[in-house]
C-alpha cells in the first residue's frame, strides 16, 4: 500500500488533486470565512465557464493540436448569446450552430493541409474576435433568462436525512467531469479519439478515418466553447468582445494543470476540470493574501511552474 | 530568349519569400488607386517605420521556430515591455546614460533567455507553456517596476529612432543591414548551420556531434536580446514605454515568420521573406483603412490572410 502510494504513477495522477486541496486549505487558513456555501460559491463561481473552456481545449490537445483562439472565440459565442439568441432565438442558435461546424471545417483544413495547428488558431482568433466586434461593438447586450436561471440553479438533495446544498460550480463541474469521462475515457470510440494522438498512422492503418476523428474532435472543442460562452454571460448578464481573451492561456494551463500532456493523446477530463478549479482559486487565494494587483499575473505563472517542476521531478524519480 | 524568362520566373517561383514581396506590391497598388496617387510615398516611408519593430523581433522569432516543431518564443511581447519600462527609467531622458540603456536592453535580454531555456531544460516544460509562465513573470516584473511610467526617453534616442533621411528612416537602413548580417548568421556560420541541421533533425544533429542544448540555449537568449532591443528602440520611437506596447508583436512575430516562407515544421528559414511580410502587413491595415473598413472587419480580414497564406504555402511532414 504505502509502495503503491509512493509510486510515481500514483502521485502524478493524485498531483491535480493535491495542488487543489493545498490550495483550498491555505485558502480556508488566511480566510476562515470562505469556508462557507456563499464563500464557496463566489470563489468558484467562474469555474463552470473555464472548466468548459478547458475541456475544449483538451479535445484539441487529445489529437495533438493546440488551440491559440479558445479565447475569443468564447467571447464571440458570449456575444453571440447576449445579442442574437436573446433577439432572434431561431436565428441565434443557428450562428451558434454554424459556430461549431467552423471549427468542424478548422479541424478539416488543418488536417487536409497538414498545417500549423498554432498558426491557423492564432490567425483565427482575429476572425472571432472581428465578428465579435461586429455583432457587438460596445459592451452591452443581455442574457437569456433561461441561461441565467440555470447559472443561478441551486441544487439541494438529501444525505442521512440531511438538507444537502453543494455549490453549484462545485456540482457542474462535477458533471462536466463525469460526462466527459465517460465520452472519452470509457467509451469505444473515445478509445480511438485518444489513439489518434498517441500514433495517428496506427489509426489510420487500422481502418479510422483521421479526417473525421479530427473534425470530431474540433467540433466537439466548438461545442464546449459555444457552452463555456452560454455559461459566461449567465454569471455575467452581459458581453464584451473581449470578455474572454484571457481564456486561452487559462485553458492551456488548465490542461497541463490537470497532467494533461503536449502530445500523445495523454489526457484526463477529471484532471483538466481540477486544474480550471485551481486556476479560478489561485486567483482569489492570491487577493486574500493581499498580493499587490500587480504581481497576480505574475503569481499563477509561478503557480503553474511550481505545479509542472513537481511533475517533471516526478518523472526524473521514475526515469532514474 | 522566352525560354530564360520562363526559367528566371520558376526560379523565383521556387524562393518561398517571393510572395510576400509580391502581395505588398499588389496592396500597395491597390491603396494607391483608390487614393489617385496621393501619399503613395508617404505610406511607404510609414510602412518602413513601422515594419522594422517586426522585423527585429520577427528575426528572433525566426530562429527559435527553426529550431523545431514546438519551439516557440511567447514570452516576446512581455520581454518588449521590462526592457522598454527599466531603460526609460534607468535614462531617466538623459543623453548620457544612453550606453547603460543599451546594456540594459542586453542584459534583460539575457536574464529572460536564461529562465526561459532552464524552465525548458530542467523542468522539461515545453517551450510554448515555459515561455508563456515565464512571460507573465516578466510581465508583473515590468508592471511592477513600471507603474504610472511617464519619463520621455533620451532626445538623442528619440531622434535616432524617429530620423528620416530623403523619406526613408534611418532605423529601417540599420535593420536592413542587421537582416543581411542575420542571413549570414543563419547560413554562413556554424551556429545559423547547426540551428538548421537541429531543426531538421534533432537527433541525427546530436550524433553528428553538434551541441544540440548549447544551441538551443543561444536561440532562446537570441531571441530574448532582440525583444529587449524592441523594447528600448519602441520606447524611443514611440515617445515613452508603455506595458502593453508589446502586445502586437506576439501574433506578428509568429505571422511574418510562416508568411515570409520559414517552415514552421522547422529546419528551413527565410529572412528576406521576414521584411517582405512585416511591409505586407503593415501596408495590409493601411489598405483597410484607407478603404474606410471598420475595426471588425480590419481583424476578420488579417486573420483570414494569415489562414489563407498559411493553407496556399501548405504544410510539411511534420506538425507543431
Amino acid at each position: 500500500m504505502k509502495n503503491y502510494l509512493l509510486s510515481p504513477k500514483f502521485m502524478r495522477s493524485a498531483l491535480p488533486g493535491v495542488s487543489l486541496a493545498i490550495l483550498l486549505m491555505a485558502i480556508f487558513y488566511t480566510q476562515p470565512r470562505a469556508m462557507s456555501y456563499f464563500g464557496l460559491n463566489l470563489m468558484l463561481q467562474y469555474t463552470v465557464p473555464i472548466a468548459l473552456a478547458t475541456i475544449a481545449q483538451m479535445f484539441i490537445l487529445t489529437v495533438n493540436d493546440l488551440d491559440l483562439s479558445i479565447g475569443p472565440f468564447v467571447g464571440l459565442t458570449a456575444c453571440i448569446g447576449a445579442t442574437l439568441l436573446q433577439t432572434d432565438p431561431v436565428f441565434g442558435v443557428m450562428a451558434l450552430l454554424a459556430c461549431i461546424a467552423a471549427y468542424a471545417g478548422l479541424g478539416a483544413l488543418i488536417h487536409w493541409r497538414n498545417l500549423p495547428s498554432i498558426v491557423v488558431t492564432l490567425g483565427m482568433s482575429f476572425v472571432w474576435l472581428g465578428i465579435a466586434v461586429l455583432i457587438l461593438p460596445t459592451p452591452g447586450g443581455t442574457a437569456p433568462a433561461w441561461i441565467k436561471a440555470i447559472m443561478g440553479f441551486k441544487v439541494t438533495f438529501q444525505l442521512f436525512g440531511y438538507n444537502v446544498v453543494p455549490p453549484f460550480p462545485v456540482f457542474a463541474a462535477a458533471i462536466i467531469a463525469i460526462v466527459v469521462h465517460l465520452g472519452l475515457m470509457r467509451s469505444s470510440y473515445g478509445v480511438v479519439l485518444r489513439g489518434a494522438g498517441g500514433n495517428p498512422r496506427a489509426i489510420s492503418r487500422a481502418g479510422w478515418s483521421m479526417l473525421k476523428i479530427k473534425m470530431t474532435m474540433f467540433a466537439l472543442a466548438g461545442l464546449f466553447g459555444v457552452l463555456a460562452g452560454l455559461s459566461l454571460i449567465g454569471l455575467t448578464s452581459a458581453a464584451d468582445a473581449h470578455i474572454a481573451d484571457r481564456y486561452t492561456l487559462y485553458s492551456i494551463a488548465g490542461v497541463i494543470l490537470g497532467g494533461g500532456e503536449f502530445v500523445g493523446g495523454r489526457v484526463s477530463p477529471a484532471g483538466a476540470v481540477i486544474g480550471a478549479m485551481t486556476l479560478t482559486l489561485a486567483g482569489s487565494f492570491l487577493i486574500f493574501l493581499r498580493i499587490s494587483p500587480d504581481w497576480q499575473v505574475g503569481a499563477q505563472g509561478g503557480i503553474l511552474i511550481l505545479v509542472l517542476a513537481l511533475r517533471a521531478l516526478i518523472n526524473w524519480r521514475e526515469a532514474r | 530568349m522566352t525560354g530564360n524568362l520562363a526559367g528566371i520566373l520558376r526560379k523565383l517561383g521556387d524562393k518561398p519569400w517571393i510572395w510576400s514581396y509580391l502581395g505588398m506590391i499588389l496592396i500597395w497598388l491597390a491603396t494607391v488607386t483608390y487614393t489617385m496617387g496621393q501619399g503613395g510615398g508617404s505610406i511607404i516611408s510609414a510602412a518602413l517605420s513601422f515594419a522594422t519593430f517586426t522585423v527585429i523581433v520577427g528575426i528572433g522569432q525566426m530562429f527559435v521556430i527553426t529550431t523545431g516543431p514546438g519551439n516557440v518564443d511567447l514570452s516576446i511581447p512581455a520581454t518588449i515591455a521590462l526592457s522598454g519600462a527599466i531603460c526609460m527609467k534607468v535614462m531617466d531622458g538623459s543623453n548620457a546614460m544612453l550606453p547603460v540603456g543599451v546594456l540594459i536592453a542586453l542584459g534583460t535580454g539575457i536574464a529572460v533567455g536564461a529562465f526561459n531555456y532552464m524552465l525548458i531544460r530542467v523542468l522539461r516544460i515545453p517551450p510554448i507553456i515555459a515561455t508563456l509562465s515565464a512571460s507573465f513573470l516578466i510581465l508583473s516584473t515590468a508592471i511592477a517596476y513600471g507603474r504610472g511610467l511617464k519619463i520621455k526617453p533620451p532626445p538623442l534616442l528619440a531622434d535616432f529612432t524617429t530620423m528620416k533621411i530623403a523619406g526613408i528612416p534611418l532605423l529601417a537602413v540599420f535593420i536592413i543591414v542587421f537582416a543581411i548580417l542575420a542571413s549570414i548568421l543563419l547560413n554562413r556560420t556554424l551556429y545559423g548551420r547547426s540551428v538548421l541541421a537541429i531543426g531538421q533533425n534533432m537527433r541525427a544533429a546530436w550524433l553528428a556531434g553538434i551541441n544540440v542544448e548549447r544551441i538551443r540555449y543561444a536561440t532562446y537568449t537570441l531571441s530574448a536580446i532582440l525583444a529587449g532591443f524592441c523594447g528600448l528602440l519602441l520606447a524611443g520611437f514611440s515617445g515613452g514605454a508603455s506595458l502593453d506596447m508589446g502586445s502586437e508583436y506576439l501574433l506578428a512575430s509568429i505571422a511574418v515568420v510562416v508568411i515570409g516562407g520559414t517552415s514552421v515544421a522547422g529546419g528551413k528559414s527565410n529572412i528576406p521573406g521576414i521584411w517582405g511580410a512585416s511591409l505586407f502587413m503593415f501596408l495590409l491595415v493601411t489598405m483597410l483603412n484607407t478603404f474606410g473598413a471598420s475595426a471588425g472587419i480590419r481583424l476578420i480580414m488579417t486573420g483570414l490572410i494569415i489562414v489563407a497564406v498559411i493553407t496556399v504555402a501548405g504544410g510539411d511532414k511534420q506538425q507543431r
